[in-house]
Parts: C-alpha cells; sequence; structure tokens
C-alpha cells in the first residue's frame, strides 16, 4: 500500500525523493500519512482537492480487500 | 530523460550516431553541439571530431502508459493497455482480469485514475493532452446505460410536469445526456452546482 501511494505520487511531484509515507495503525483503521515537498503541496492537493480526492479514491480501491478501513492524510 | 553524447567526422555524423544509439529520429531530440570538430590541415595534422550531445525528453503518451501500467500493478491488477492517439486525445484501452476493481463503483477508481493520468501527461508534454481511460470496453457500456437513462428521465419530465435532477456526474458524462436530450422538444437541460457535485436537471418546457 505502501508503495501504491508513491507510485502514484511521485510522477506528480517536482521532488520525488521528498515523498514520504508513513503509516499509523489505530484499532480499527490504518492510517497512512504524506508528506512531500512544501513547494509540492498545491500539486498533490489540486484545485479544490481534486487531486487529493483522486488519489485517496484510487488508494481506498486498493484498500477495498482488506478488512481495516484505510485512511490517507496529507501532511507537511 | 536519456541522454548521449556522440562523436563523429562532422556534426550530422555524429547526429546520426546518437539517434542510433537512442533508437529514435531527430524531430523528438535536442542537439546542443559541444565541438564542431575541424578537417585539419591535409586531413591529416589537427583534426577533431565533431562532439554532440543528444537529449531525448521522455515521451508523454509512454510515461503515461508506465504510469497506468506501474499503478495498476500496485493495486493488484496485470493490465493490457492498448494505446490510441488521435489529435490532443489520447485513449487508454485496459484490459486484465481483475479490471472491475480498477473502475470501481459507477467508474469512480477509473475516472480517478483518468485524472491522475492526464496529470502526469501533461507534466511532460509540450502540446495539451486529453487522457481517457477506458476499461473493457466500459465508458461504451456507461454511454448506452446514460442515454437510456436520460430517454426515461426526459419521459418522467414530462408526464409529471416537474423538474427531474440526475445524480452528480463528471463532465463528459452530463455531455453525453445533453447530447442525448438535444433533439427532444419538449424539455431542456441544464447543469447545476459545482464540482465535483455537479448535477443535470431536466426542465419540462410550459406550454
Amino acid at each position: 500500500m505502501k508503495e501504491l501511494i508513491q507510485t502514484i505520487v511521485k510522477p506528480l511531484v517536482d521532488h520525488p525523493d521528498d515523498v514520504q509515507v508513513t503509516v499509523h495503525e489505530a484499532d480499527e483503521k490504518t492510517i497512512y500519512s504524506l508528506s512531500v515537498n512544501k513547494s509540492d503541496m498545491g500539486k498533490v492537493i489540486g484545485k479544490q482537492g481534486r487531486v487529493a480526492k483522486a488519489i485517496r479514491t484510487v488508494v481506498y480501491a486498493a484498500g477495498s480487500s482488506q478488512h481495516k478501513k484505510i485512511y490517507l492524510e496529507i501532511s507537511e | 530523460m536519456k541522454q548521449v553524447t556522440a562523436t563523429g567526422h562532422t556534426v550530422d555524423a555524429a547526429v546520426e550516431s546518437a539517434l542510433a544509439q537512442l533508437s529514435t529520429t531527430r524531430d523528438r531530440v535536442q542537439i546542443e553541439i559541444i565541438e564542431q570538430g575541424k578537417k585539419g590541415f591535409l586531413g591529416i595534422f589537427g583534426n577533431k571530431d565533431a562532439l554532440v550531445k543528444v537529449t531525448l525528453p521522455p515521451d508523454p503518451i509512454e510515461e503515461t502508459e508506465q504510469y497506468i501500467r506501474n499503478v495498476s500493478r500496485e493495486i493488484g491488477v496485470e493490465v493490457d493497455i492498448e494505446v490510441k492517439r488521435s489529435g490532443k486525445n489520447v485513449t487508454y484501452l485496459l484490459s486484465g482480469d481483475k479490471i472491475a476493481l480498477l473502475i470501481g463503483k459507477r467508474g469512480q477508481t477509473l475516472n480517478s485514475m483518468q485524472y491522475l493520468a492526464q496529470l502526469v501527461a501533461n507534466s511532460c508534454s509540450r502540446q495539451y493532452l486529453t487522457v481517457i481511460l477506458d476499461a473493457e470496453e466500459y465508458r461504451t457500456r456507461r454511454n448506452e446505460t446514460l442515454m437510456n437513462l436520460a430517454k426515461k428521465m426526459a419521459d418522467k419530465a414530462v408526464r409529471s410536469g416537474r423538474e427531474v435532477a440526475l445524480e452528480p456526474m463528471p463532465s463528459y458524462e452530463r455531455k453525453i445526456i445533453h447530447s442525448a436530450l438535444i433533439n427532444f422538444k419538449n424539455i431542456k437541460t441544464y447543469s447545476n452546482g459545482a464540482e465535483p457535485y455537479r448535477h443535470i436537471v431536466i426542465a419540462p418546457l410550459k406550454k
């Protein structure tokens, strides 16, 4: 799942090396935290969050086979 | 981005050899001449080979295909991709075993992938490209469904004399409905709301 997020995000940003994904496991859910270079924030969020929404849709689709609920957070 | 430097007796010869190494054509590359090359005295003394640097910029269509392939693989679906290009429209036809996973409910996963693929395509393209992702004829089938739905809802609007609001759809799906109903004289269609919740309303015309 981590690799999926990186595969999606890296080609979209100017600084692919700064793309990092950390995982946080809670009882009922798994939270993936995505951080990118500050100047790339706009690129992964997009106009009115369109890019962020698209990334989430794809990630959640991949996670639908798992029983745990997954979340994707974007942080600086 | 691929780059090679090559030498040759003349600039032309050096470029040719670089193109052969990259297996590409001259119109797709950027050429930088580092050393012009000299004939030398009587072709014996002080002759110098030409040195060129040839850069092959990434091809947006191939890059995008690779992107779709990588993302699909990470989701756990191996896909076959067929690429069709007409003008600035590029269509990727996906087929494979678990393709339903890539389409998602009402095509939302496919639409999201399409949007991301479009971003990738335009990040390295000089000309604006419109990317369309289709999976196992999904879009064709969806078109038929939408056209049937449009006619049914138009009927309903006329019979009830009230406006009928459809569920939110992306812009090209709304376009299909608008154009399906263009010849219906006793109704009009318009879109309402803001993206991504923008939806079509079919209104009966008062007589």
